[in-house]
């Protein structure tokens, strides 16, 4: 089996810790305290790796593998840190119609990683999201607050490289 | 009281009565694949639906209770509707399943297979579509998951969670890539899994099926340098004879013995004999420990699973554990000592196999200090069911064996032994000796200690032994455990002696015994049924002592000299240490 642990070494800051104890003594006990704590813990870190989940779990009496299912079951957490760049493709219905799964794919291949993940240098990592509400422009993705509409495949390297430089 | 029809026929049925137990009650089953009755009762496979009257759908009848607002209502269990679902739901589960029966451990014994026969598939591939492709998970000693066969009914997660305690595995992903794995994708060996097997008997397909050693046991018997001897565990012989027809709480013991002769063992032990030795040991242990003021409570150490269970997640109660080792490394350090030097045997030569109810056997074999030859005590061990593979290959038609007897001086053993294989069972025998031991040794102590026996999750008993009062606790399934540890921990509790078992009701009931369908798991308590064939064995022996036993007091005599003796540790006691496996 794959060990789908973060390519990125972890470290926290002594507040991040601080933080994260505060929020887990606080729900702790409550019925339903997982997802609250998860949500803060993701606003904490930025994403959900092992070490976070291992605290969360230790700390709650909580199996491992609870939070770890509980974390991908919800597209909104993320087990990965985001990089430099954070590529959103949209998969709704219109981009999807008009190609955004081929540009999907493209991505993953040229970028070597899978969706969900970030690249080993930290620069870019790549998620599919629901609508943006720029239909008319299908199909859409964001690189962080750019918009690029009626893309085609091969237009992808071309725009990866510009953030590369 | 609830009045509805079943299929237009009128009843009554207790309020709160799930529909699916109202038609049981009343000679009608309904087939299920996830429901496990107290601990998954989710309605999630949709094989169960029935139709009713005024719902706008299917309903889910292990899930359903009926209620007062259900008066006079009609349920159909067996309308076009309802078989054209589950049929189809059938299909939709083949439809991402490998479909490899031919060459799987669970055919013929598999539940989607017997359902498909049942609901008339007759179009595997009906649904062309997607399939998954999971990597096998082989990393551990004791078993394997083929996700490629998992229809995520979540039993197995069921089980290890809420009867264990241990939840190391769970539904990962979502919608159609859900996998039933263990926390990212890390292997079962590297997690705190306690390798007791519960998940592998509550599968209802062949995603989880211990590893099978069998083909060694083979090669071991066709090597004409090896001399290949056998210990069979008592739990063993409560539960083979379901896999040959006989009644659930039937014992071969007698036909266990014959079909391992006859397979090729050049001696047939009984673990017995490793049961006798460990009460000898334990009890001298106990008695030790109360007069001078040893580590209190004793916790029993003879499930490889819950040794593993304290050893992550109570390292804190180590120093509790009992030093003696199980009855099949005791079994197996003898043969490999005092049996081999009275036979003129190099030890080295020996191929020492158990069999097993237990997954975690196959673990234990390989832990530290537990080589008394100087090579490991026992070379392989295998399950109820893997001994089950091997007379079927044999063509021995077991019901047709004759009643033999073991060999000596490793054989039948006390009643005390025997009892092992329930949960209680190690409480009571190391009672019977210990209480003789303390109130002078004389012949007529008490032998049967009623308030530790029985299917509970944990009992409690105070026995008053000569001026003294001893208090013991008996658990089994290791939630019990938790539970009961973080009662003692807490100060809640005050006893001085524990027995646990990882099982719940104990071996009988142990990850490697004979499969039983959820069909018949629902409905028949096998821990009881089970645990009454070994009751039984132990009220007809005519030594129920273990220090009784001939061959324990040929051994000690010759060998041993007294329990607890510089040679006894060398051979029959070993350590703990505390495990950081991920949990």
């Amino acid at each position: 089996m794959a060990f789908k642990k973060s390519v990125v070494a972890f470290s926290q800051t002594p507040e991040q810790e601080q933080k994260l104890m505060e929020v887990i003594n606080k729900e702790k006990g409550h019925k339903g305290a997982l997802m609250p704590v998860l949500q803060q813990a993701q606003e904490i870190y930025g994403y959900l790796p092992i070490e976070v989940q291992t605290i969360i779990a230790e700390e709650m009496g909580i199996p491992l593998e609870k939070v770890y299912g509980v974390v991908t079951f919800y597209a909104q957490f993320s087990i990965n840190p985001k990089g430099k760049y954070k590529i959103s493709v949209c998969l709704g219905t219109a981009c999807y119609v008009k190609g955004s799964g081929d540009v999907y794919n493209k991505l993953q291949e040229v970028l070597g990683i899978n969706g969900g993940e970030l690249t080993p240098d930290g620069l870019f990592s790549l998620d599919a999201c629901r609508c943006i509400g720029a239909c008319g422009l299908a199909p859409v993705m964001t690189i962080n607050d750019d918009v690029y509409g009626r893309l085609k495949v091969d237009e992808v390297e071309g725009i990866l490289a510009k953030y590369k430089e | 009281m609830v009045n509805i029809k079943i299929n237009g026929i009128e009843y009554s049925v207790e309020e709160g009565t799930t529909i699916l137990e109202a038609c049981r009650q009343n000679g009608i089953r309904i087939p299920t694949l996830c429901w496990l009755k107290d601990i998954n009762a989710i309605g999630a496979c949709r094989i169960c639906v029935v139709e009713m009257s005024g719902a706008r759908s299917l309903t889910a009848a292990c899930v359903y209770p009926l209620s007062k607002f259900d008066e006079g209502k009609n349920i159909l269990t067996h309308s076009p509707a309802v078989l054209e679902s589950r049929k189809m739901t059938l299909q939709l589960l083949l439809s991402n399943h490998n479909m490899d029966c031919l060459a799987c451990a669970r055919s013929g014994n598999c539940e989607l297979q017997a359902l498909c026969k049942e609901l008339g598939v007759d179009d595997s591939s009906y649904f062309e579509g997607a399939k998954n492709s999971f990597d096998i998970d082989r990393s551990s000693k004791h078993m394997y998951r083929d996700d490629n066969k998992c229809i995520n009914c979540r039993r197995c997660v069921a089980v290890c969670e809420k009867n264990q305690g241990v939840g190391v595995i769970g539904a990962n992903e979502r919608g159609f890539n859900t996998e039933i794995s263990c926390a990212f994708g890390m292997d079962l060996a590297d997690t705190a899994c306690v390798s007791c097997g519960q998940c592998i008997t509550a599968c209802p397909t062949g995603a989880l099926s211990e590893r099978d050693d069998t083909d060694k046991v083979w090669e071991a018997l066709a090597d004409p340098e090896k001399v290949v001897v056998v210990q069979a565990a008592p739990a063993v012989r409560a539960s083979l004879g379901e896999a040959f027809g006989y009644p659930i709480g039937t014992s071969v013991e007698g036909k266990l013995a014959a079909s391992l002769r006859r397979l090729g063992f050049d001696a047939v032990f009984d673990t017995n004999f490793g049961a006798d030795l460990t009460i000898m040991e334990e009890s001298n242990e106990f008695i030790d420990r109360m007069q001078n003021g040893g580590v209190l409570p004793m916790i029993t150490s003879c499930s490889p699973g819950w040794i593993r269970f304290c050893e992550a997640y109570f390292p804190e109660f180590l120093p509790n554990l009992s030093s003696c080792k199980s009855p099949q490394q005791m079994a197996g350090a003898i043969i490999k000592t005092y049996w081999a030097k009275k036979k003129n045997i190099d030890p080295k030569n020996i191929v020492s196999v158990s069999v097993m109810p237990c997954t975690a056997k196959k673990f234990e074999i390989g832990r530290d200090d537990q080589s008394a030859a100087g090579v490991p005590d026992v070379d392989i061990s295998i399950t109820t069911r893997e001994l089950v593979k091997m007379i079927n290959k044999a063509g021995l038609r077991f019901t047709e064996l004759p009643d033999e007897k073991f060999d000596s001086p490793l054989s039948e053993g006390s009643g005390a032994a025997v009892i092992f294989g329930a949960t209680g069972g190690v409480m009571e025998a190391a009672l019977r000796t210990a209480v003789w031991k303390l109130t002078g040794e004389a012949p007529d102590s008490p032998v049967e200690f009623n308030e530790v026996r029985g299917v509970e999750g944990i009992k409690f008993a105070d026995y008053k032994v000569g001026d003294k009062t001893v208090k013991v606790a008996v658990v089994s399934g290791l939630a019990n455990a938790k539970k009961l540890l973080n009662q003692v921990k807490n100060g809640e509790v005050d006893v001085q002696f524990i027995e646990v078992m990882a099982c719940p009701g104990g071996c009988v009931n142990g990850g490697g015994q004979v499969i039983q369908p959820a069909e018949v798991r629902n409905f028949t308590d096998l821990r009881a049924e089970r645990a009454k064939a070994l009751y039984s064995l132990d009220s007809k022996r005519a030594v129920r002592k273990s220090h009784e036993s001939p061959d324990i007091k040929e051994v000690y005599e010759n060998f041993l000299g007294e329990p607890g003796s510089h040679i006894a540790h060398e051979t029959l006691h070993t350590t703990y240490k505390a495990s950081s496996l991920s949990k």
